[in-house]
């Protein structure tokens, strides 16, 4: 391969950039887990609720919680980050050098989607620690699901990216976005609690399969395939779509 | 063999061509400058040498290779400091000399560079905290970092106070002694007529001069001033007469001249002897005589049109 997709210098670079982002740092990393934790200390949030099939709402917002960090990563973050990158000319100046700037395309995604994960293993500990939420019985159909999901989550920011001339355009969708993709992930209603109908339709979604993989895998059954196939589609097709309509200026 | 080749170079946006066939070569070690009004295609041509955009006609070659075939490789020889760019705004200047430094084969030492364009104070200040000149100065490190062949340097100086401009361009000197390659855009004849060895002169995307500073100044019309106050007036049959006059102002042959008695004259060489002996011969004392070349300024002017 003669272009440098993956540069360590520009992974290094963007990884100490985002940690000198306080406002990228608390809703990817934190906001999540601080969700979690004020509702699970809602008295009635840790009593078993038939209506979910005898689960505790805390237990089924610890997924909720997994899954929000990586929706605010993919749907503000990431396209926030590389639309200013394109405004600014960092990727037009990145192109007059040996190093493309798909470079900081990938140490984007690199560092979004390890925030996701991170985000999402601070939930699962608080949920464990605090609230003595289960871990998943299934921890490596867990870790796939959350695994796709990620990339699931990042391919959607990459084509927000792709379509954003600004970043205020950016702004604007990623929020519209961002609300049915909470919805999806069940951050009001947890989809567990959604009427039948609403979960199958919720499920097509990247969100509302990755949220349907992970309650499976959390009460210890193999994730359903149908649910992975769906985070596969999703992240073919918008990669595609993403890398067909991308521009570096 | 030339280090920078064009040839032909043609690039349209929409149905407006920018480039029209601009042709020129930079031979190794030369400080070439690529000057004209605003729009007249400078920086399309010279983004088409980086690589940056890709012609519709015509070659482009550095040190022999395509920039946007062989892109990477003409990159690692190929430093650039571009017209609009930025960095990320936390990113703090060691952080960003690093970085490019880490994208050459074999990179230059980033900290006598930073020094020698006045950035040594400001290795821990952040991006978006720099002035406009700092920034300028860090663009010119970063295209120099990695130890360049060939520097494209478009608007080199745009933004540095005068003490920066002169220091920069004195590295630039510095550069080329190196060996260094140097394509400069510039609109500043004085930073043109310092640096450049050749300089093409570009209008509504073609080349309409290429030569030396100094060629260039010879070849405008009028390419010496002569002034004077005439001690009485002179006539304007011999004024007329002069050889190579281009033209006349303030004379007898102008009425509506300037009424100080100030006569200037443009023409040539040939034109200054003319006056002297016919001030000689008609005993009319030229005071405050002054004669000077035009300068690059006035070339540029008569070489490139008014925008319509």
């Amino acid at each position: 391969m003669t272009t440098d997709v993956f540069h360590t210098a520009v992974l290094r670079t963007e990884l100490r950039l985002f940690r000198r982002e306080p406002g990228a740092l608390f809703w990817m990393l934190f906001f999540p887990t601080v969700l979690l934790a004020i509702l699970g200390s809602i008295p009635s949030f840790r009593e078993a609720d038939p209506a979910i099939g005898g689960l505790r709402p805390v237990d089924a917002y610890v997924p909720v919680a997994v899954l929000l960090g990586l929706t605010v990563g993919g749907l503000q973050g990431m396209p926030q980050v590389l639309t200013g990158y394109r405004e600014r000319g960092i990727l037009r100046r990145m192109s007059a050098t040996p190093v493309r700037p798909a470079a900081l395309l990938s140490a984007q995604m690199v560092v979004c989607g390890g925030a996701a994960l991170l985000s999402a293993l601070l939930a699962l500990a608080v949920g464990r620690l605090a609230f003595d939420v289960a871990l998943p019985e299934q921890p490596l159909g867990y870790l796939l699901a959350l695994l796709l999901a990620v990339l699931a989550a990042l391919s959607l920011g990459a084509l927000l990216s792709a379509l954003s001339r600004t970043t205020k355009i950016a702004g604007a969708v990623g929020s519209a976005a961002l609300f049915p993709a909470m919805f999806c992930a069940g951050v009001w209603l947890p989809v567990q609690a959604m009427p039948d109908l609403l979960a199958r339709i919720v499920g097509w979604t990247p969100f509302g399969a990755a949220a349907q993989a992970l309650n499976e895998a959390a009460a210890g059954g193999w994730p359903g395939w149908s649910h992975l196939a769906v985070l596969v589609a999703w992240t073919v097709v918008l990669t595609s779509a993403a890398s067909r309509r991308f521009r570096w200026e | 063999m030339p280090v920078i080749e064009v040839t032909d170079l043609r690039k349209t946006y929409g149905d407006r061509p920018v480039v029209d066939g601009v042709s020129f070569a930079v031979e190794e070690g030369e400080i070439f400058g690529v000057l004209g009004p605003n729009g007249a295609g400078k920086t399309t041509t010279v983004e088409c040498v980086e690589g940056l955009r890709v012609p519709d006609a015509g070659r482009v070659r550095v040190t022999g290779l395509d920039p946007v075939a062989d892109h990477e490789r003409v990159a690692r020889v190929l430093g650039a400091q571009l017209q609009q760019s930025e960095l990320q705004a936390r990113l703090t200047v060691r952080e960003a000399l690093e970085l490019y430094a880490a994208f050459y084969p074999r990179p230059a030492d980033w900290r006598p560079l930073a020094e020698r364009l006045g950035l040594g104070a400001k290795l821990d200040t952040r991006f978006g905290k720099l002035s406009g000149g700092q920034k300028q100065r860090l663009f010119i490190a970063l295209a120099l970092v990695g130890n360049p062949r060939v520097v494209v340097l478009d608007e080199l100086t745009t933004g540095l106070d005068p003490r920066a401009r002169r220091e920069t361009w004195q590295l630039i000197e510095d550069v080329r002694a190196g060996g260094v390659t140097v394509l400069l855009v510039t609109h500043f004849m004085e930073e043109a007529q310092r640096l450049c060895d050749r300089i093409a002169v570009l209008d509504r995307g073609r080349v309409a001069a290429l030569d030396t500073p100094a060629g260039l100044i010879r070849r405008s019309a009028g390419a010496t001033v002569i002034s004077f106050t005439p001690s009485a007036p002179l006539d304007d049959e011999d004024l007329r007469a002069l050889p190579g006059l281009v033209s006349a102002e303030g004379s007898a042959a102008d009425p509506a001249g300037r009424g100080d008695g100030r006569v200037t004259l443009t023409g040539t060489d040939e034109t200054v002897n003319a006056v002297i002996t016919l001030l000689a011969r008609t005993r009319v004392t030229a005071h405050q005589l002054r004669v000077t070349d035009t300068t690059l300024d006035d070339a540029f002017l008569d070489l490139t049109e008014a925008p319509a």
